[in-house]
């Protein structure tokens, strides 16, 4: 295979990841963070202490985090038919990917909120604020820079996602490297896919370094 | 100003029952520094954390400025809240935000808007001397000046009451000296009511009009200062002038306000018995001098001696 045969299939491969890997982060910050910041405040000590929602929250992350993804890429498959219309695709991937992330985005969330002093949520506490003002003006914020490290990894969790989501029809720089490396011998494509990936999770895991610095005042 | 009424803290730990606060009456004056002295553990920060509901009581009432705040609802006590600034141990300031902007969060919570945020911040940090600070990040900043920021913050309010958790016990021995002279002024100045806790007798030697003594639970006495030290078998008197272990037979002779008579020479002169000195302490607590000093009276006159002694108006204990 020559360059000229290999740099449309990289480009192409590497803007269906990009768009795979964005829209499964933005599903997953939709659903992660409301969830980590649930799984916090309703802890028996927390803001607004339920012990069942606590439960059945803790139950929830559990099972999606005890799933293998490639296991719960195919367990969800009739839900992504549900939602999407089809199983095939950028867009279909981006159902198990959310799922597979989700709840993973959500411990993290939870550890990063629980790094903040109890005496901060005591002090806006005893200066009348009530729960929302809390979790808005104080937990999230005080938590950014855990929270930025936290999107970071999840981040570079999806582009390692993306790649399985590939092996059933999704695209991207996995599926390429499935269709060209592994069943057609193209060791050249094979190494240039591998260094791609480095490179992508290279630029994320330092972009996410750099804001997570910035934010730190410690 | 603060009436704390059958106070009782019981936490549930599954089937264990631990005991913080044993029935507590507090009653702090308005426009005094009233202060709570403690070890850990023995209950005084839950003490404080009860007079702002931040822990709800067991049992007992709590009524600040003449608002019971036991009987409140959760958005009238937060209401109730604004009115009581509260300081912390570690400060408790938020990292992510400037020095002003720390100050400005209870004014958010308030609902004030900007214009009217930014003006009060700037006074409150001038009242505090930090008026130069207010773009700094409180990671810039050392214990002292975070402490004055969480003074600023706690003030924001216009509170006729400022609770103070361990305060100065982060800061070293000079800045703590600061802080309380800064807490001092504030209460002179804007007639703000003060309930501190601590484990420093210092604090409540420099600054306070009144004092509790807690311990397992449970207030041992408490009043204000002079009358504390003028009763028998007072811990805080014994506290505040560490004296050797009595040796049977001495007597201990306490004194407020009278340490520039000179009764000891007075009695000497008058009755026939000598006088031997064998320890003493003198301090000046609550804006009087005050002092303590352990004597062996010998001779004819002593029961005398003694009770010339009391006539004066001292305490006199006599160990068996």
């Amino acid at each position: 295979m020559t360059w000229d045969e290999m740099t449309p299939l990289l480009w192409e491969s590497t803007w269906q990841t990009a768009q795979m890997v964005a829209w499964s982060t933005l599903f997953t910050v939709l659903i992660g963070l409301p969830l980590g910041v649930a799984l916090v405040v309703t802890d028996r000590d927390g803001l607004f202490p339920s012990w069942t929602l606590n439960r059945v929250l803790g139950l929830v992350v559990n099972i999606g985090r005890s799933l293998p993804f490639i296991v719960l890429m195919i367990a969800v498959i009739p839900l992504t038919r549900l939602i999407v219309g089809t199983t095939i695709g950028t867009v279909a991937s981006v159902v198990p990917l959310t799922l597979g992330a989700a709840p993973f985005f959500a411990r993290l969330v939870e550890t990063a909120l629980r790094e903040v002093g109890r005496d901060k949520v005591q002090a806006a506490q005893a200066m009348g604020a009530g729960g929302s003002t809390v979790v808005g003006k104080v937990l999230l914020p005080e938590a950014m820079a855990g929270l930025v490290a936290g999107l970071t990894v999840t981040v570079v969790a999806l582009i390692s996602y993306s790649a399985m989501a590939g092996a059933i029809g999704g695209g991207g720089l996995g599926d390429l490297a499935i269709r060209y490396g592994y069943q057609r011998f193209e060791t050249t494509l094979m190494v240039v896919t591998v260094v791609v990936l480095i490179v992508i999770v290279q630029l994320v895991q330092t972009l996410g370094d750099t804001v997570a610095r910035r934010l730190t005042r410690h | 100003m603060i009436d704390v009424s059958g106070l009782r803290k019981v936490y549930r730990d599954r089937d264990r029952e631990v005991v913080a606060i044993d029935g507590v009456d507090l009653h702090v004056r308005e426009g005094e520094i009233f202060g709570v002295l403690g070890q850990s553990g023995a209950g005084k920060s839950t003490l404080l954390r009860c007079v702002n509901l931040l822990e709800r009581p067991t049992e007992g009432t709590v009524t600040v400025a003449g608002q019971e705040l036991t009987a409140l609802g959760q958005s009238e006590l937060r209401r109730a809240r604004q009115r009581i600034g509260m300081i912390h141990q570690h400060f408790a300031l938020l990292s992510s935000r400037t020095v002003a902007g720390n100050v400005a969060f209870p004014l958010e919570v308030m609902g004030i808007g900007k214009a009217d945020r930014a003006r009060r911040v700037a006074e409150l940090l001038e009242l505090v001397g930090l008026a130069d600070k207010a773009g700094a990040h409180p990671a810039q900043l050392s214990g002292g000046q975070k402490q004055r920021v969480g003074i600023a913050r706690a003030l924001a309010g216009n509170p006729a009451v400022l609770l103070s958790d361990e305060a100065t016990s982060a800061l070293d021995p000079g800045t703590t000296q600061s802080i309380l002279a800064l807490l001092k002024s504030l209460n002179r100045e804007l007639g703000l009511t003060i309930l501190l806790i601590t484990h420093e007798m210092n604090v409540v030697k420099s600054i306070c009009d009144s004092a509790a003594i807690m311990r397992n639970g449970l207030v041992e006495e408490s009043g204000a200062i002079p009358e504390l030290i003028a009763t028998p078998g007072s811990r805080l008197t014994a506290e505040l002038f560490p004296l050797p272990a009595p040796d049977p037979g001495s007597v201990t002779i306490t004194f407020t306000g009278q340490a520039d008579e000179p009764v000891v020479s007075e009695v000497v002169r008058k009755f026939d018995v000598d006088v031997n000195i064998l320890g003493g302490a003198l301090e000046e607590v609550a804006g009087v001098s005050a002092g303590r000093l352990r004597l062996r009276l010998t001779g004819d006159e002593r029961a005398a001696a003694l009770a010339y002694l009391s006539g004066r108006g001292l305490l006199v204990e006599e160990s068996p």
